[in-house]
Order: C-alpha cells, then sequence, then structure tokens
C-alpha cells in the first residue's frame, strides 16, 4: 500500500487510469524500445562496420538488408540450447536472466520526452549507477557456471573492469550533479539549457570511456575478446540464452547511450523534431560513435585498462569534480556560457599533461 | 653468396681438433662419427673463423643399410655453410646424441626426425613424437614402414 | 613470487587448452597454457593436426608431380614453395632456367610476399582486437594481387605456376600493364595504411616492447624472415645467397633493432615496400624469349643430393632432395619456415599475459600447413 502511494507521486496528475495504468503502458514501451532498439542497433553495427571495413554488411533480408535482425533472432531462438555438462545448471540458467533484466529497469528513469518515463526517481542517476552494474552479477555466474575457463576468464575481467571504472564514472556524473542540485534525470534534462557536453567536457569524455569499459565495447571489450577467449563468458552459450546475452550487449548499448544522451546532450530537448525523435536520434549518434570506435580501435590488455581506470580517469574525474564545485560555489548565478570556455580549457590542460604523465607499466612479469 | 665451405678445408681444420672424428669427406659435406658430433659441433659454432651460429636444418635419410642424419650450419658472420653427416647403422633403436643443448633450433628439428624416421637422440631433453600422436605404429618416412 | 601474493590467498597455476579450434591460432594449432591468473607461466605447443604426410607423398611422385604438393604446404604463399622447390630440383638437375623465365619467377615471388604480409599483418592487427578492419583494408588489396595471378595461371590461391626449368606459361599479354597499373595503387595504399597505424597508441602499447625476442636467441633458434630481421639479424637470402636474378636488383633489406612485435610489424610493412621496388624494376626489365628451359616431364636426375632454398615471405624456405636417378625423389626433406620460427615461442610468452601470446603468436606469422606438413 505505501509502495504504491509512493510510486504514485511520480505518475503526472492528470494521467488517465492512475498508477498500473501506468506502469502497464510505460512497462510495454519501454520493452518495445529496448527490442526495436537493440534491433536497429545491431543493423547499424553491421551495416556501419560493414562500411567502415570496405565490405556491404547484411544486403540479402529484406530491403538493403533490413530484416537481417528479425533473421538472426529467429535462427538463434530455434537453435539447440546446449548446456554443458560440467555446468553449474541452475547459474547457468539463471544468469542471462539476472543480466538482462537491471537493463531494462535502467529504462525506467530515462525520460524519452518531457515528464515521459516510468518514474521520476528523486535519485535517478544513482538508481542507474546501482543498477546497472548488476548486470556484472550476471555475467559472472554465466562465467562461473559455465565450467569452462575462457568463460571463467572472461567473468574474472568483466568484474574488475566494472569495479574500476564504476568510480571514474560516478565521478563525473557528481560533475553533472552539481550544476544541477538534483539526482532526478528529469532536473538534469531541465537544467540543460546548454547540453552539459560544453559544460563538462571533461565529465564527458571519462563518462563515455567508463561507459564503454562498462559495457564491454570496443577498446576495451576484453571480457569477450574473440581472438583470445574465442567468446568470454557467453563462450558456452548457445540458443534462446545466447540471445538473451546478445540481447543483453546491445540493449546495455543503447541504455548507456540512452544515458549519456540524458546527462549530456540535455535529453529530449531539441528545436523543431518531437522531443522524443530528439532523443532517439540523439541515442543513435551516441551509439554510432561507439560503433566507430569499435571499428577504428584495437582492444587494450587488461593490466592496461586498469592502469587507464586508476591512473588517469580518476585523478582526471576528480580534477573535473573540483573545478565544477569551486565554480558552483564561488560564482553561482554567472552564465554558464562562461564555465564551458573555462571547463573546455580545463579539459584540455588535464588530458594534455594526463597522457604525458600516463605510464600504462607492468607489462611483463618475471615468473 | 653463401658458399659451402670446402670439405677439404673443414677436415683439414677439424682432423687437427679431433684426430679420429671425421670418417669421410665428400665432395661437400663430411661425414662425422656419431660419438664426436656435439663435440665437432660445439667446435664449428665457437671457433675463430668459422662460427656457424645459425642452423639451416636437420633430417635423415633411410638408406636400407643405414640411416644418415644430416645437418646443415651456416655461418651467419662469413656467410659460409657447412654440411655435416653421420650414420647409424642400425634399424633397431638408432641413436645419435643430440644437439639441442648446443641449437636451440635443434630442438623440435630432432623431435621431427625421431617422429617420422624413428632416429633416437641421446641427450635430448623432450623425446616426445611432435606430429604423430603417442602410440602410433612405425616412423612414416622409413623406406620399409607399412610396406 | 611476489610478496603480495605471499599475503593473499593461496593461489596455484590452471592450465588451459588454446586450439586446436580456437579463433586466432591461425588453423589447427594447439598449445596448453599454464596461467597464473593472466600471466603466463608456461607454454606447450602440439603439433601434427594438419599432418598430411607430404615428404613421404613425394617420394612417390615425380619431380614435376610433387609441385602441387609445395602448393599445399604454405598455401598463404603457394608461389614461394613452388619457387623454391624448383630451385632445389634445377640445382639437382642443373637446369639453367631462361632469363624470361627468372624475371616473371622475380615478379611472381614478389607478388606473393606482399600478398603474404597483408595476411600476416592484418591477423596480427586482427589478434591484436582491431575487429577486422585493417585486415579488411589489406585483405583487399591481397584480393587484387590474387586477381592478377588468376590473370596470370588461371589460379588464385594455390597457383602451381613455377615448374621446373621455368613457369608453366607465359605472362598473359594484359599482365604487365596491369601489374604497372596496380603498383603505385598499393604503394600509396601502404602509405595510407601506415598514416593510420603506425602512431596508433593502442597499437603501440599493445605491441611496442612485447615478446621482445634477443637476437642471439634468434640465432640459436634458426629464425629467419622478418622475424630474425626485427631482432636485428641482417640476414635475406635475396642478397646473401642471391637465387634466380635477384642480384640485378637494387633494394635494401629493412631491419629493427628490439625485435619485439611491432618492429616485427614495421619490417613486413618496409618489406611491402621493397618489393614493390623490386617488381618496379622487373616489369621494365622482362627480357624476350622462351619462358621455360626444354625440360621433359619426367626427369631424372644424376644420383646425388642438393639443398635449394629460398627467402620465402616467412623466411628461409628449404628443399633437400635426395635423388637415385630415378623418376622420384628419393627423400625430401622440406625446411618448413614456420615450424622453426616457432620454436622461440615459448621464450617470448613467458610472464606475459593472454592477450599479448595471441599477439605474439600472430606476428610470428606462421601456417599451419606448412608447421605440421
Amino acid at each position: 500500500m505505501n509502495a504504491v502511494s509512493y510510486a504514485a507521486q511520480a505518475v503526472p496528475a492528470d494521467w488517465p487510469g492512475g498508477y498500473w495504468w501506468h506502469w502497464l503502458f510505460y512497462t510495454v514501451v519501454i520493452i518495445v524500445f529496448v527490442l526495436v532498439m537493440v534491433m536497429g542497433a545491431i543493423y547499424i553495427e553491421r551495416r556501419g562496420m560493414g562500411r567502415m571495413q570496405l565490405r556491404y554488411g547484411p544486403n540479402r533480408t529484406g530491403p538493403f538488408g533490413l530484416l537481417q535482425p528479425v533473421a538472426d533472432a529467429l535462427k538463434v531462438l530455434l537453435k539447440e540450447n546446449i548446456v554443458p555438462n560440467v555446468a553449474d545448471k541452475i547459474v547457468h540458467w539463471l544468469a542471462p536472466v539476472i543480466a538482462f533484466t537491471p537493463v531494462l529497469l535502467i529504462f525506467a528513469v530515462i525520460p524519452f520526452q518531457n515528464g515521459a518515463l516510468l518514474t521520476d526517481l528523486n535519485i535517478g542517476i544513482l538508481f542507474i549507477v546501482a543498477v546497472s552494474s548488476i548486470s556484472t552479477v550476471g555475467v559472472f555466474m554465466a562465467g562461473w557456471g559455465s565450467g569452462n575457463k575462457y568463460s571463467l576468464l572472461g567473468a574474472m575481467r568483466n568484474v574488475a573492469a566494472v569495479v574500476s571504472y564504476e568510480i571514474p564514472m560516478v565521478l563525473a556524473i557528481i560533475g553533472v550533479v552539481i550544476f544541477t542540485g538534483s539526482l532526478s534525470t528529469g532536473a538534469i534534462v531541465d537544467a540543460q539549457d546548454i547540453p552539459f557536453i560544453l559544460v563538462q567536457p571533461l565529465g564527458f569524455l571519462i563518462f563515455f570511456i567508463a561507459a564503454s569499459a562498462e559495457i564491454n565495447r570496443s577498446p576495451f571489450d576484453l571480457m569477450e575478446a574473440d581472438s583470445e577467449l574465442t567468446a568470454g563468458f557467453h563462450t558456452e552459450y548457445s540458443g534462446m540464452k545466447f540471445a538473451m546475452f546478445y540481447l543483453v550487449e546491445y540493449a546495455e548499448a543503447i541504455a548507456m547511450s540512452a544515458i549519456i544522451t540524458t546527462i549530456f546532450l540535455s535529453g529530449w530537448r531539441g528545436p523543431w523534431l518531437p522531443p522524443w525523435l530528439w532523443f532517439i536520434i540523439k541515442t543513435i549518434i551516441v551509439f554510432f560513435v561507439m560503433v566507430w570506435t569499435r571499428a577504428t580501435l584495437p582492444r587494450v590488455r587488461i593490466d592496461q585498462l586498469m592502469a587507464l581506470a586508476w591512473k588517469f580517469l580518476f585523478p582526471a574525474a576528480v580534477i573535473n569534480l573540483f573545478v565544477s564545485a569551486i565554480e558552483v560555489l564561488v560564482w553561482p548565478d554567472i552564465s554558464q556560457w562562461i564555465f564551458v570556455g573555462v571547463n573546455i580549457a580545463v579539459a584540455v590542460i588535464a588530458i594534455g599533461v594526463g597522457t604525458k604523465m600516463f605510464k600504462p607499466g607492468w607489462g611483463k612479469v618475471a615468473v | 653468396m653463401t658458399t659451402a665451405l670446402s670439405a677439404k678445408e673443414i677436415v683439414s681444420k677439424l682432423s687437427a681438433e679431433f684426430p679420429d672424428a671425421v670418417k669421410e669427406a665428400g665432395a661437400d659435406s663430411v661425414l662425422v662419427k656419431s660419438a664426436s658430433l656435439p663435440a665437432v659441433t660445439e667446435y664449428l659454432k665457437t671457433a675463430d673463423g668459422l662460427k656457424f651460429d645459425y642452423i639451416n636444418y636437420i633430417t635423415a635419410i633411410d638408406y636400407y643399410d643405414y640411416f644418415e642424419v644430416v645437418y646443415m650450419m651456416t655461418s651467419t658472420e662469413y656467410n659460409r655453410s657447412v654440411t655435416l653427416k653421420t650414420r647409424c647403422e642400425t634399424r633397431n633403436r638408432p641413436t645419435v646424441p643430440s644437439l639441442a643443448g648446443i641449437y636451440q633450433g635443434a630442438d623440435w628439428q630432432e623431435r621431427e626426425v625421431y617422429d617420422l624416421m624413428g632416429i633416437t637422440f641421446k641427450g635430448h631433453p623432450n623425446m616426445k613424437r611432435v606430429f604423430l600422436w603417442e602410440g602410433f605404429d612405425g616412423h612414416p618416412l622409413r623406406k620399409d614402414w607399412n610396406k | 613470487m611476489t610478496t603480495t601474493q605471499e599475503i593473499s590467498l593461496q593461489t596455484e597455476p590452471f592450465v588451459l587448452n588454446m586450439g586446436p579450434l580456437h579463433p586466432s591460432t591461425h588453423g589447427v594449432y594447439r598449445m596448453r597454457v599454464t596461467l597464473d591468473g593472466e600471466v603466463v607461466l608456461d607454454i606447450e605447443p602440439m603439433f601434427g593436426y594438419l599432418h598430411r604426410g607430404i615428404e613421404k607423398l613425394m617420394e612417390e611422385r615425380t619431380y614435376t608431380g610433387c609441385i602441387p604438393l609445395t602448393d599445399r604446404l604454405d598455401y598463404a604463399s603457394a608461389m614461394g614453395n613452388n619457387l623454391a622447390y624448383c630451385v632445389a630440383v634445377e640445382k639437382l638437375a642443373k637446369i639453367r632456367v631462361p632469363e624470361r623465365g627468372e624475371y616473371i619467377r622475380v615478379i611472381t615471388a614478389e607478388m606473393i610476399r606482399i600478398a603474404n604480409h597483408c595476411l600476416a599483418v592484418g591477423s596480427m592487427l586482427n589478434d591484436a582486437g582491431a575487429l577486422g578492419t585493417p585486415f579488411f583494408y589489406l585483405w583487399n588489396e591481397r584480393e587484387k594481387l590474387y586477381d592478377l595471378f588468376e590473370m596470370l595461371c588461371g589460379q588464385r590461391v594455390l597457383h602451381n605456376y613455377i615448374r621446373i626449368g621455368g613457369v608453366s606459361q607465359d605472362l598473359p599479354d594484359e599482365f604487365l600493364p596491369a601489374l604497372e597499373k596496380f603498383v603505385p595503387q598499393l604503394h600509396k595504399f601502404i602509405n595510407e595504411f601506415e598514416f593510420f597505424l603506425k602512431q596508433n597508441e593502442i597499437l603501440i602499447a599493445r605491441a611496442q616492447g612485447v615478446g621482445v625476442l634477443p637476437k642471439d636467441v634468434a640465432l640459436n633458434c634458426g629464425i629467419s624472415g622478418p622475424l630474425a630481421r626485427a631482432s636485428g639479424i641482417k640476414r635475406d637470402l635475396r642478397k646473401d645467397d642471391p637465387y634466380s636474378v635477384y642480384d640485378r636488383f637494387e633494394f635494401d633489406i629493412p631491419t629493427a633493432e628490439n625485435g619485439d612485435c611491432y618492429d616485427r610489424y614495421r619490417v613486413r610493412m618496409e618489406e611491402m615496400k621493397q618489393s614493390l621496388h623490386i617488381i618496379d624494376q622487373a616489369i621494365k626489365k622482362v627480357p624476350g624469349g622462351p619462358f621455360r628451359a626444354k625440360v621433359p616431364q619426367i626427369i631424372r636426375p644424376p644420383a646425388g643430393e642438393a639443398y635449394g632454398h629460398i627467402e620465402g615471405p616467412k623466411g628461409e624456405l628449404g628443399f633437400y632432395l635426395v635423388s637415385d636417378n630415378s623418376i622420384a625423389p628419393y627423400r625430401c626433406h622440406i625446411r618448413s619456415t614456420s615450424f622453426i620460427n616457432l620454436t622461440a615461442l615459448r621464450q617470448m610468452v613467458k610472464g606475459w599475459k593472454i592477450a599479448d601470446l595471441i599477439v605474439i603468436f600472430g606476428s610470428i606469422d606462421i601456417t599451419m600447413g606448412e608447421v605440421d606438413r
């Protein structure tokens, strides 16, 4: 009873049918949105990478290969579900579910347009950060439950990456929160008269890199590094369960793109076009940048990944946080455009000095 | 041009160092007693003016009466090459001393010869089959294999 | 080991079986890797998954009939294998190859070197996680080379083109103009490719200083080719023991000092440029006349033995032939470059991480067909 009444506060007063209709409507919207966007993302990734790699990409199923994701999905669903003998059956079965649920939960607090979201939690950003790392549990369960050493290695890499990258990621978000004074995603979008990518350029870069590492997009795709670990944690998955992991991978990418859109690219705001379209366009652009880096860069090594997080991103995020705090504390009332110039200069200096000082280190170990 | 060091030259140097190591000097190769092979090779590898530091190949030929093991070494410094040969007369467990301690490159090549020709290299750290599986019947490059 | 590990939990190394079915073992290579977490403690390579007994098969074929078997050794550079075998047979039977034949051989051998290096660099970068992009760029150029091979001999991959005493057929009329047009185009591509990757931070972090092969170890292991030259051994059989007509061309031998993965990549790229330089000179100088000496289909070389070797794309590729004056080789030993170049892998990877193991392995550039024979 209490829960309902508390959640009902998040429902707009004029919503017909009250809380439950609202809940049903947005649950359906979120699931459909995620599935459709994942299909679109797969199509964009495969065609886009094909273009970048001097090949066509899928172009046989449907016009321009548009039905390729559907065909892939059908194929993968009809495949036999193989569970290895040595697998921990329950863990192996549960892992895809546990990995997939948090991704859907993230969308609960993403505003598709003004006020159009499942629930505008006043701790929205905190909720995102908390929930998005639950996927890791699913991934580690998959790695452990498969009974395969490749899977285990991939899963361990993933845990290490997420634990390390969570910190610069959160610090980068705090820079934004300082400017908005609110953790609510709706309030963050409202505060962005100037997109925060300009006000917080360093924060944006740190967040983008950390997000890429957390969802295992290249160049940080260590946990499924296909040339090293065959397929990493989902080596032993097939059929429907593999499809779930495939879905998670792209849904996470879409979720991160949506978060970046919300926090740094002023969410649904934009001239002329309807707000929800702006939201989708910005999400796709962010996703496309991820595809672009994937097609361009080689993969880093696990120790370099760690070194980047702790020796470069973490200090940079602290500097960013410090500068933002001073700006808000000392000049609370002046135009943000001044901060744009200052912060871009800070970002350039921090990156320039940081790259000079940054040494990946380690490398060979005496054995 | 990598010139093959003439057998005469080699023999004259070797017979000074190892009086009874050389059995026979062919046109461009030297037949060495198998027992003195490691010492001869060591000498060829390290002696001044020779320095055969690079091993081209190791192989063996089955002549029915005997196996001939052939080594070819090159000196990258003087750009000269030498071919050493040694023989084992027995078909049942023929044995030749190993060069794996002198040239690391000999390691796998000797295993290959053992695998395909059945010549055991004494003193090799890991004398196992390399291409075929353990338990394979016979050594396929012998002329009487599968006949 | 280190003190931090003594105070932490008790750990033990675990054994990971890599291959024969693994995405980056370039065929069916298998190794048993002992790992301490991510760190490679030891590897034990295992071969033989592609062993077809080519040396034995050769003993039952005529000298000419062996040529298609050599194609199947290193299927990424079939033309080089043909050439090495024919050089050995010609040495054995004392056959002189006409001028035109020699020039055609040089052109094709350099073309296959470029094609092989395209594959080698591409797959090394793919192993480093560049996810196909450089790979496809290089393969695009390799395809164009294969188109030229198809024009030349009707075959794309297994050419079976070089014959004892020359080549199987004369150059088609349109071949040289097409090649002449292709050379500057490829040169431009290589420069562009280098612009993208030479300074790539991640590639440098992944490859520079990784998998160092010291000069003395390389020499002791009998390592040859770009792998040895990256370690500072300035030895190239085209210069040091010229076969065919290589002594008439001007070219450099690119070498590097450090012997790491990055140097191997650099040496290969430079070698491609030098190969283009050789092709450029050869096109201008191709003489007329017969393209093959008058050699009967079935030859009986005098009893004896010969070792013919060439600087193949991967290194010294040699054939040791023993003849008993019959129509088939009495014994044929193949000095396979890939097999011997792999000798040093164990020393190179110890102490590095799994990810480095893959890159180092990729930088050696092997073909399993040649390793297992």
